[in-house]
């Protein structure tokens, strides 16, 4: 008992805001257009998930659908791509934006200052989900925010929602999704929840979660670090200022 | 080395007996190959452990397509084969003859009869109907025996899968599980995709098994492109391949604790962990390490400040984790709740072919990096810690001795990698067409095995994984029987094993 109480103390209090913690240099997050496009495609065809769109003279990143590889900045002759380190990827969908301010007050209203979310994995690799799991610990402490998972649907306000979605969970993501009360938001967690399109079309895969409920949040990202989880959380509560 | 032996089907038996009896570790891997377009025939390949270091059998029966589609079950000779036989029979419907429980296991009770997804002639974007069928579930009969069923969503951040406990009271006497719910069809997905696009669909197979999915992946390329990669990369790799142990086993420890309510453990478990996926990050740009290991060696160099940064984490980290387990060795209350819980015997690990910390907690003294060395490992020291007890604290102890032994490992790369070579990937030629090969790697939770054969332009014709947790998860179902229902979590997370691994 001495040693844990010892343990406590010694450790001491590691828990931090979010976004003090600056990004490792070699970080892979958001690739930009960094210098004119020549409009090549190389970029194009090296991608593994269909990410780049290729206009006239300019090149744009589908960042739902984005992995952060870097293939397409390798395979660019002209440095025409950057990777950077933003994480702060987070966006409302149209849904959301759309709202009228009324409503969306009166959500921030019910749900910003103590956020239930209810986790549900729709065929994920995982590694959302354990990120999921790293804002619990207690360098992010996600509950200084007044956010937390909670066991069920049912007392949930939010799914965080990660994986494309499967075949054979298609049901449990309809039924989930029934099982939260209104008013309720939806989480787009990582490129494969977002886009749907990290593995191509396969007799297994339906898609996208949008493909089946509404989403009023995309975080992509592969994953998506937990800051950049944090981020997306706070831009929905109307809280990042 | 690999034996090959071309067999009829009928001879299948036999020939799979004779190379299991020589055989160290059993029966690693099952899988079916529809070869109708190259040569007019489906083929069964099974791939056992041999004798020595050097040595892997290879046994493959070929069926014409116009016999009929079976083939004899290896089940009641070799237990391990049972899944890997329902799967064969769900994904391309050849049917194992003796296999006495043929229910469904990878396709679920919305996919319709008759359909074989992984036959050449399946078109991957046909649009399947939806089924209605009943998912048959097994269960134990008899009075007062009720069932408990939990999952596919479960009340913690879990992957799903659906348990089925007959419970006689608190006790646990049969579990079922129904799993592959995040069935994603990758290795259709692969088929006919260049090597260098299906690295990135290996490397997200899994999260927490990224590296050893791409080094398996890598090696099995190289190994039929036959390129031996530079000493440097394979320094770099090694040290990522512990890197991703350690911080798997760290966490885990925690999870543990999570598993019986000790809330100190839980954090700082969590809280040692978040300092590796941070330290991942540094290193690689992705807190899971993805992104190094490609084909033909690694991505980026871990220049000399990387590594002195490596040191200097591991050394603190390695006194914080220390005194962690400390507090859980010497608390009698955890320790009465992790001895003689969910006990997997010598003798079930051995015949389920059980790999990794699972296996070496039950005494199979077993691990791909000594018995199988690839990538470098033969030219590095380091112990194999085991446990012979089987229980969840077996468990638990062998991954705090192999994350310490992991530091080790990690701190004479550190040493090393400074000295070598500057070179750090070969380019990869054009690959035979319908070569195959075998990549294998020890990932946290156990061997790790793929198997592929190549088709024109360096494109994927077939490619098969049988991870870890592939081998580990029918070992669940004998450990659980006997327990209590609230001690079904801690065995659980004690094994630790990966839905995504187990359902690509
Ligand atoms: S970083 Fe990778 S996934 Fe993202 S656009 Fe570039 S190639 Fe595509």
């Amino acid at each position: 008992m001495l040693k844990i109480l010892r343990k406590i103390m010694a450790t001491g209090t590691v828990t931090e805001s979010y976004d003090v913690t600056a990004v490792p240099a070699r970080s892979r997050g958001e690739v930009r257009e960094a210098k004119k496009c020549a409009s090549c495609g190389a970029c194009s065809s090296a991608c593994p998930t269909g990410a780049v769109r290729l206009g006239n003279d300019d090149v744009t990143i589908d960042q739902r659908a984005c992995i952060f590889c870097g293939n397409c900045i390798e395979a660019c002759e002209h440095g025409a791509l950057q990777q950077t380190g933003n994480y702060k990827l987070g966006e409302l969908s149209n849904q959301l934006e759309e709202m009228g301010n009324e409503l969306k007050a009166k959500i921030v209203r019910t749900l910003g200052r103590s956020l239930a979310i209810r986790h549900l994995d729709v065929g994920s690799c995982n590694a959302c989900d354990w990120e999921l799991t790293a804002l619990g610990n207690p360098v992010y402490d996600l509950q200084q925010y007044g956010i937390d998972f909670v066991a069920s649907p049912r007392h949930a306000d939010m799914l965080m929602v990660t994986g494309v979605v499967t075949r054979n969970l298609t049901q449990a993501l309809l039924m989930t999704y029934e099982a939260v009360p209104d008013p309720k938001l939806v989480m787009a967690v990582g490129a494969c929840a977002a886009s749907g399109r990290t593995f191509g079309e396969s007799y297994a895969i339906q898609g996208g979660v949008d493909r089946f409920i509404p989403v009023d949040i995309y975080v992509p990202g592969c994953p998506p670090r937990p800051q950049a989880l944090l981020y997306g959380l706070l831009l929905a509560l109307d809280r990042i200022k | 080395m690999i034996k090959n032996f071309t067999v009829s089907v009928n001879n299948l038996r036999a020939a799979a007996n004779a190379c299991y009896s020589k055989s160290r570790h059993g029966l690693l891997a099952m899988f079916a190959n529809d070869e109708r377009p190259i040569n007019g025939k489906f083929a069964i390949y099974c791939i056992f452990d041999g004798r020595n270091k050097k040595e892997m059998l290879l046994v493959k029966a070929v069926i014409d397509q116009h016999a009929p589609p079976e083939f004899p079950s290896l089940t009641p000779i070799i237990p391990a084969a049972a899944w890997f036989e329902r799967e064969i029979n769900d994904l391309f419907g050849l049917m194992p003859i003796d296999n006495t429980d043929l229910r469904p296991l990878v396709l679920h009770e919305n996919w319709p009869l008759g359909v074989y997804p992984m036959r050449k002639d399946f078109d991957p974007r046909t649009v399947v109907p939806e089924a209605k069928k009943e998912f048959p579930m097994a269960h134990a009969h008899g009075e007062g025996v009720f069932e408990v069923p939990v999952g596919p969503i479960h009340a913690g951040i879990i992957e799903p899968g659906h348990f089925r406990f007959s419970q006689a009271g608190e006790a646990i006497i049969r579990l079922d599980a129904k799993l592959f719910f995040t069935h994603r069809g990758i290795e259709k997905t692969l088929e006919g995709m260049p090597i260098k696009r299906a690295l990135f669909q290996v490397e997200r197979i899994c999260g927490a098994c990224s590296v050893s999915h791409t080094l398996s992946f890598s090696q099995a390329v190289e190994s039929v492109a036959k390129v031996e990669i530079p000493e440097r990369a394979k320094l770099i790799r090694i040290l990522i391949a512990e890197l991703e142990r350690l911080y798997n086993h760290v966490g885990d420890v925690g999870n543990l604790c999570a598993g019986l309510g000790f809330a100190v453990g839980t954090s700082n478990g969590a809280r040692l962990k978040e300092y590796l996926m941070r330290l991942n990050e540094t290193l690689t740009g992705n807190r899971f390490l993805r992104g190094m290991v490609v084909p033909g060696g690694v991505r980026n160099d871990l220049p000399g400040e990387l590594l002195t940064q490596i040191a200097e984490t591991i050394d603190k980290l390695e006194v914080d984790f220390i005194q962690l387990v400390e507090l859980l060795q010497e608390n009698d209350q955890f320790l009465d709740r992790v001895n003689t819980t969910g006990i997997l015997p010598y003798q079930a690990a051995k015949e389920l072919g059980v790999v990794g910390v699972a296996a070496r907690a039950s005494g199979v003294d077993y691990d791909l990096r000594r018995d199988k060395p690839y990538g470098g490992y033969e030219q590095i020291k380091f112990e194999v810690p085991l446990h012979r007890s089987g229980d969840v604290a077996a468990r638990l102890w062998v991954r705090v001795d192999e994350a310490l032994e992991a530091t080790r490992i990690i701190r004479q790369m550190v040493t090393r990698i400074p000295v070598t070579a500057k070179k750090l990937k070969e380019p990869i030629p054009s690959i035979q067409p319908y070569s195959t090969g075998i990549g294998w790697s020890e990932s946290p939770r156990g061997g790790n095995i793929h198997w592929l054969m190549m088709e024109e332009e360096n494109r994927i014709y077939r490619y098969f994984v049988r991870s870890a947790s592939y081998a580990n998860w029918p070992a669940l179902t004998v450990a659980v029987p006997g327990n209590i229902l609230p001690d079904f979590p801690l065995i659980n997370k004690s094994f630790e094993l990966c839905y995504a691994c187990l359902d690509r």
